[in-house]
């Protein structure tokens, strides 16, 4: 099967001398859902912004499903639909104009861009503000404007660039059950964020760039179990005064009715149950401290600057 | 793009720039309305009964071509490098660089767009200088062709100001230096043949000069300078222009980085 997106060798100079892109190669299959992560200013946008045509290359190739973006830019961008980071829709303009004016720059005739503007603004719920002007929109609705906008020529790669970026939770929760069902319909999303638990939670693939290299590029689940420890925290329903000692383990009284457990990988948490049941200590509810996606890409990013 | 698509994609930015200046008429179509309208009553009623005739026609009758060919071209600039710059500004030009519309066709939208408003107000100009003139067309066609060309010329030369401009003041700057002498000396308000003979040569470099004449030839059926000169000098701009805008879209100036 031919790869929704194959970047190779991908370079970008700005003017000024500035090396956004030193290189960078990744493919993307087809009905994958892949994270591009990256410190701010590590060359995310510059990839989007050369995939969507908003900046032009410096060398390098870039093929949309199987089509060179070189040969036939036109064929190419039929296939993408991209939500970038900023608000980038007329402001005076109303809702369901920007949606329908997206849709005839896409060459899809009147009636039918009626259709799908209405059936995506159903979607992400903004039927209700189709005669609102835009500038009036929460900053959430203006975001899901841009996804419904990148939707309605019904692209087989869509590309989000921190589409939650200031949303709430509810509402990024929404966006996340879009986006899944969006791919389960044979979507392939391309997703950066600085989110980590958005990554972590929908991706099945992630590339890792910084300072316009990419520094890891892997599946979400051999990137997880490259963490050699993680830390819980045990909320306890009893007054804990003393730190209970559990062999292997290394266990912290955070206050009375917090402790945490730092674990290997290979260790279970059997034998810190049995004790704290020993001692008649209850626990109440355990989470894991910091999110393991999170640790594993502060500790990348830091070995590459080292590199 | 299949050119079904095209045309599509072509409408599509033509309607969004006619909604564009008629929903903002205010701005657009009544201030043009207004100015030519103190014209008429100045120069026209109040000053042009003491200067007489001109051309063979009273002063009124004389400038009133001039004036609606100034409004043609004056609101075709303006509505294209407002446009295309606001949407520089704003970035909603990306939702048409995303999508697979060809640049020329980004072009001729933009241009269509400028001619819409320039004829919309020439038409309204036209309508007021016939409460104060009596007009009979003397050659329609000829009319027609000078005023929608001269649009385009126009509607171009706006594009290509707003790919370079930077910021708001870069789209004022041409309009009140450039265009607004070249307009006012391109013999809206005097015939050329009053001019003593030096001057008369250098306003023949004044590419108004033969807007101007070959309107007021289609309205009149006078003219200072030959009609094929004026439809040579329209035509080689139009090339040069689109041209010249087109290659700064291919390339992407001022909107890609």
């Amino acid at each position: 099967m031919t790869a929704a997106l194959v970047v190779k060798d991908l370079h970008k100079v700005y003017k000024g001398g500035f090396q956004a892109l030193k290189g960078i190669s990744f493919e993307v299959q087809q009905g994958d859902f892949m994270a591009l992560l990256g410190p701010n200013g590590a060359g995310k946008s510059t990839t989007i912004g050369i995939v969507s045509s908003l900046v032009n290359k410096t060398s390098g190739i870039v093929e949309i499903m199987g089509v060179d973006i070189d040969k036939d830019f036109s064929l190419a961008k039929k296939s993408v639909g991209v939500v970038p980071q900023e608000f980038n829709f007329n402001q005076f303009e109303k809702v369901a104009d920007i949606v329908r004016t997206q849709a005839g720059f896409f060459g899809i005739e009147k009636e039918q861009a009626e259709e799908r503007a209405e059936k995506y603004l159903k979607l992400l719920a903004l039927w209700d503000k189709r005669d609102e002007v835009s500038r009036n929109l929460s900053g959430g609705m203006k975001r899901r404007l841009m996804i419904a906008r990148a939707m309605v020529h019904e692209p087989e790669l869509l590309i989000l660039d921190e589409p939650t970026a200031g949303v709430d939770i509810e509402l990024r929760r929404s966006m996340w059950e879009f986006l899944v069902e969006l791919n389960k319909q044979g979507t392939t999303i391309i997703l950066t964020t600085h989110y980590l638990e958005e990554a972590e939670q929908l991706c099945r693939n992630i590339a890792i760039i910084n300072h316009g290299e990419i520094v890891e590029n892997t599946d979400m689940k051999s990137l997880l179990r490259k963490l050699d420890s993680e830390t819980f925290v045990l909320d306890v329903v009893n007054d804990v005064k003393e730190v209970p000692a559990v062999e292997g383990a290394v266990l912290r009284l955070v206050d009375s009715h917090t402790l945490e457990v730092d674990l290997r990988k290979d260790q279970t948490l059997n034998p810190v149950f049995q004790q704290l049941s020993l001692d008649g200590i209850d626990v109440k509810s355990m989470r894991n401290k910091t999110n393991r996606l999170e640790e594993l890409f502060v500790g990348i990013v830091e070995n590459s600057v080292e590199k | 793009m299949e050119i079904q698509k095209q045309f599509v994609a072509l409408e599509t930015i033509v309607v969004k720039e006619v909604r564009r200046f008629s929903r903002i008429w205010v701005q657009t179509l009544l201030p043009p309305a207004i100015t030519v309208a103190l014209y008429f009553v100045i120069f026209g009623n109040l000053v042009g009964s003491r200067i007489g005739e001109m051309g063979g026609f009273d002063y009124m009758k004389f400038i009133v071509p001039g004036l609606i060919m100034m409004s043609v071209i004056t609101n075709s600039y303006s509505n294209v490098v407002s446009s295309f710059f606001s949407t520089k500004f704003q970035r909603s030009i990306e939702e048409l660089l995303v999508s697979p519309t060809p640049n020329h066709v980004i072009l001729i939208g933009y241009v269509l767009g400028g001619v819409a408003r320039g004829l919309s107000v020439g038409f309204i100009v036209t309508c007021m200088s016939l409460a104060f003139a009596e007009l009979h067309i003397h050659n329609w066609l000829v009319m027609i062709s000078i005023v929608f060309l001269t649009a385009v010329v126009f509607s171009l030369a706006g594009f290509i100001n707003a790919v370079f401009a930077k910021s708001f003041d870069d789209i004022s700057i041409v309009p009140t230096f450039i265009l607004t002498p070249l307009t006012y000396l391109g013999g809206i308000f005097y015939s050329l043949k009053m001019l003593p003979e030096f001057w008369y040569n250098v306003s023949l470099a004044n590419p108004i000069v033969y807007m101007v004449n070959g309107f007021r030839y289609g309205i009149l059926g006078v003219t200072d300078v030959s009609l094929w000169l004026t439809y040579g000098m329209i035509f080689l701009f139009i090339v040069v222009f689109y041209s010249w805008a087109l290659f700064l879209l291919n390339r992407g100036a001022g909107i890609r980085s």
